[in-house]
């Protein structure tokens, strides 16, 4: 273990700048001209973005010294687990919390980091969107466990840690949107996105749930299901849980061949 | 409103907030379900270590019984303890309710539930899914309440933030006022019943373990509209945070409940990097003074310890900060069990805790203090209901990990039925009609206005900070009373300078200067709530320590600090506590064996007689309208 103990320490900058400069994507609202503005704020070592606009909020004067509104944004946890800080850093969609400037700025060697609002979603104002879109596509795909009743009927079916552990792998999901982002294929209402196919994928794996697989595959065999998947694995790159979102696309896909076929033998 | 069905207003969609919604759609009825932030994301998934549950899969002889004793005295005695009985008995039924909803708990090799250790028990009592767990709770209640919007039975109100409830001329509440957060329109929610289910209130503190949502704004409305608040001067500040510019982050018990130890060099000043200091050289301070429980002391004592090395300069690099060591433990097993909260560790810090021990402070994290309610989960408003983290009920003066979880869930459980046969058998008259919610959309609509209007040359950012700093500073983990009287004092002139802010934000749409003006106004009158119930409490209990006042006083001061809401200062009472089923004992976790509870006969019905059975009248009394004097 010895050997790789220096590898496991944080590489930071060295010669950090006295101040950082924030551009920020401003819009009134959501019909409004988009606009860029530039703030200036002292450099410390542990800022994320979110201190960092904080900072900003506090007393928003621009670079030029001209005063204008606090930039809005959406923050809760900050512990990158409710997903609701996602924006465009630097030109990659992340979560706000966790981009701390230290790393921005060793990865880009500048002075700058340029906030965007997510492009694939209605813009409320400035940095902040509207995703309800998302818990809408979990409707569709039923993303549940159908219950007889939230009375006491015991535990649940035995399942392996192997099957547990590979379902808490999808049910991370935060419902963020960096797939959805990142998806050549999705824009609007064309395509339902990896997301949603995902969280079918986990109630699918679940022996209570396969029993009800079929309305949740039903709910991906629309125009804007399964089959608009282009195969750009972009999402996976983006997914700041890990999730294996190409694996159930595949494995989704499998499912639904199965489940066409036999549907049809059904008939 | 259907003039059949009821409709019941739930504030907060949180685990207890969700799980009350789950229950009264599941009854037929109606829910209108308030929530600031879309329910997915509320604070809940903050929560990470488990759940308890006394389902001794274990062959531990663990039972509801043992964990209802481990609550009390955890607690240190500050509880009532039917509630507490009453949640420890639930407990296993809400686990596998759980399981069933597909909640992907780690399992044996049998395919069932494990459990692991958390602190304040010698028992593998708690559920856990991975060290996300209470992410993983949420979603099982987000998806089920799911299910029941597309069934038309939950109306969500996402993005909406309350102001104040609505109350009729008896005081009895007809539902509640809220705004929208992108348009700033007001809205009344007529309802027969509203559960409050809104978390704790941490940003009073500024910084601290708590979304950026757990102001406790709506919670201090209540207080402010005359719902009596409880043990406010209990606040939970956990041993193990990381801090940070913007928050301070969690880092879970459950990762000393998998072997994680806490320690600091022997010598202070001692500069070597952690692996290269000998185990001879390293002082494991809470194995040290408490080997039975050694890392899992409660979380007041481990609080104190840790703050009390760091005061005596033995902190690691002689700052705030001492070690949470990790790394002999196998990097695969760490991952597998603690992966989530490592990663959170990597991705704020830096280092990998696997391989590099933690750097930890204590941080504020849980207020065990909340809205008064009675066993049924009843506020003193008749109509107004209360569960989860914005209760005072189950903790006492000190919550364990891991019941923070399953208390949500309970309350939300007992709030719904309590609520639903309020609602059945309360009387509607002409509330919808005689103007009661016109009239207070009307004075929220001004107050609102007053603030736009307003052009003051203070800042409201600013005020926050230093309220946070105040409260950290004086009103955590140890207490004097000049300084609780000091800071009472800055809270007044805090309050007068909110008077003169401006909110420096000429656009309104989806302005976040107008919600948090309001949130700050709640936040100074529910400090004062919390500092003045510290200053009176001469004694030293749970999480609330007064070096003057070092032991804990029974006779004087086992009983619940009860506040009321007037415009010069909060009314204190106190409220004894019922202690029915377990006779007080003192707490002390340092010898090798903990001393004896007289447990409950097994099997024995619970009857709620002599001081527990007067709180219930009482409740019935207040929620008729009459006084109640001690």
């Amino acid at each position: 273990m010895s050997e790789t103990n220096g590898q496991h320490e944080k590489k930071r900058l060295e010669n950090p700048p006295k101040s950082v400069k924030i551009k920020i994507q401003r819009r009134e609202n959501e019909k409004a001209q988009a606009l860029w503005e530039t703030f200036e704020i002292p450099y410390r070592r542990n800022l994320n973005v979110i201190s960092a606009l904080m900072e900003i909020r506090k007393n928003p004067l621009t670079i030029d010294g001209k005063k204008t509104t606090p930039p809005v944004w959406d923050m809760s946890c900050l512990e990158q687990v409710c997903g609701i800080c996602t924006m465009v850093i630097d030109g990659g969609v992340r979560q706000s919390c966790s981009a701390l400037i230290d790393d921005l700025l060793l990865a880009s060697g500048g002075d700058t980091v340029t906030l965007e609002p997510m492009s694939k979603f209605p813009n409320i104002r400035d940095l902040k969107v509207d995703r309800s879109r998302m818990f809408d596509h979990l409707k569709q795909v039923h993303a549940w466990i159908e219950l007889d009743g939230t009375y006491d009927l015991g535990p649940g079916p035995h399942i392996s840690n192997e099957i547990a552990q590979e379902r808490y792998k999808y049910s991370r999901c935060m419902t963020c949107g960096c797939c959805l982002e990142a998806c050549p294929q999705y824009s609007g209402d064309q395509y339902i996105g990896p997301q949603a196919i995902a969280q079918a994928r986990l109630f699918n794996m679940h022996p209570t749930g396969k029993i009800t697989m079929d309305e949740r595959l039903e709910g991906l065999t629309g125009d804007d299901g399964i089959t608009n998947c282009g195969n750009a694995q972009n999402c996976i790159q983006v997914c700041p849980m890990s999730i294996p979102l190409t694996r159930a696309i595949y494995e989704t896909n499998r499912d639904m061949t199965v489940h066409a076929l036999f549907g049809w033998l059904k008939k | 409103m259907a003039s059949n069905g009821l409709k019941i207003a739930i504030v907060g969609g949180g685990l207890a907030g969700l799980a009350a919604a789950m229950k009264i759609a599941e009854a037929g009825h109606e829910v209108d379900l308030i929530s600031v932030v879309p329910v997915k994301r509320s604070h809940s998934v903050c929560a990470q270590g488990g759940i308890n549950g006394a389902v001794n899969t274990k062959g531990e002889g663990d039972s509801p019984a043992k964990h209802l004793d481990d609550t009390v005295y955890g607690g240190d005695f500050l509880a009532n303890q039917t509630p507490v009985k009453r949640m420890c008995d639930m407990a296993p039924q809400i686990i596998y309710l759980f399981d069933r909803m597909g909640v992907p708990f780690s399992r044996t090799k049998e395919g069932l539930m494990d459990f692991r250790r958390f602190g304040g028990t010698l028992h593998h009592r708690t559920a856990f899914a991975g060290a996300s767990t209470g992410q993983q709770l949420l979603y099982a209640l987000d998806e089920q309440v799911r299910k029941w919007e597309v069934a038309g039975k939950v109306n969500k109100y996402e993005g909406w933030e309350m102001l104040s409830l609505v109350l009729d001329d008896h005081q009895v509440c007809r539902g509640l006022i809220a705004m929208n957060l992108q348009t700033l329109e007001l809205k009344a929610f007529a309802a027969d019943a509203v559960i409050m289910a809104t978390g704790g209130p941490g940003l009073i503190f500024g910084k601290s373990t708590n979304s950026m949502t757990c102001t406790g704004s709506a919670t201090s409305a209540c207080y402010q509209q005359g719902a009596r608040y409880g043990n406010g001067e209990f606040i939970q500040v956990h041993p193990t945070s990381i801090p940070g510019e913007d928050k301070l982050r969690l880092m879970s018990e459950s990762a000393r409940g998998e072997g994680g130890r806490v320690w600091v060099p022997r010598n202070k000043g001692d500069e070597r990097k952690p692996k290269d200091i000998p185990e001879s050289e390293r002082w494991y301070f809470l194995e040290e003074k408490y080997p039975a429980f050694g890392n899992l002391v409660t979380r007041d004592i481990a609080t104190r310890e840790i703050f009390q090395v760091c005061l005596e300069g033995m902190g690691v690099g002689g700052e705030n900060q001492v070690y949470l060591d990790l790394t002999h433990i196998p990097a695969e097993t760490l991952t597998r069990k603690l992966g989530a909260i490592l990663e959170i560790y990597e991705m704020f810090v830096g280092d990998d805790p696997r391989y590099v021990p933690m750097r930890i402070f204590p941080g504020v994290h849980y207020s065990m203090g909340g809205l008064w309610v009675d066993f049924e989960q009843r506020t003193s408003i008749p109509g107004l209901f209360a569960a989860g983290e914005c209760d005072y009920s189950i903790h006492g003066a000190n919550r364990l990990g891991a019941n923070s979880l399953v208390s949500c869930v309970y309350g939300g459980f007992t709030a719904a039925p309590s609520a639903i046969e309020y609602a059945k058998n309360v009387e509607r008259g002409a509330t919808e009609t005689n103007g009661v919610h016109e009239a207070e959309l009307k004075r929220q609509q001004e107050i609102n206005d007053a603030i736009v209007r307003n052009e003051g040359t203070e800042n409201q950012y600013k005020l926050h900070e230093e309220l946070g700093k105040w409260m950290t500073d004086n009103v955590t983990v140890v207490r004097y009373n000049d300084r609780l009287k000091a800071t009472d004092d800055k809270l007044l002139e805090l309050i007068d300078r909110f008077k003169h802010i401006s909110i420096n934000d000429s656009n309104l749409w989806a302005t976040q200067a107008v919600p948090h003006a309001r949130q700050l106004w709640n936040m100074l009158q529910l400090a004062r709530v919390i500092t003045l119930g510290a200053l009176n409490r001469n004694e030293s209990r749970g999480a609330h320590y007064k070096p003057e006042f070092p032991e804990r006083d029974d006779e004087h001061w086992m009983k619940s600090t009860i506040a009321e809401y007037s415009e010069e200062a909060p009314v204190f009472s106190y409220e004894s506590i019922d202690t029915s089923l377990i006779e007080p004992r003192k707490r002390d976790y340092s010898s090798k064996k903990t001393p004896a509870a007289k447990m409950p006969k097994p099997g024995s019905e619970l009857k709620p007689e002599g001081r527990a059975e007067m709180l219930v009248r009482e409740g019935e009394r207040i929620r008729k309208g009459e006084s109640i004097k001690e």
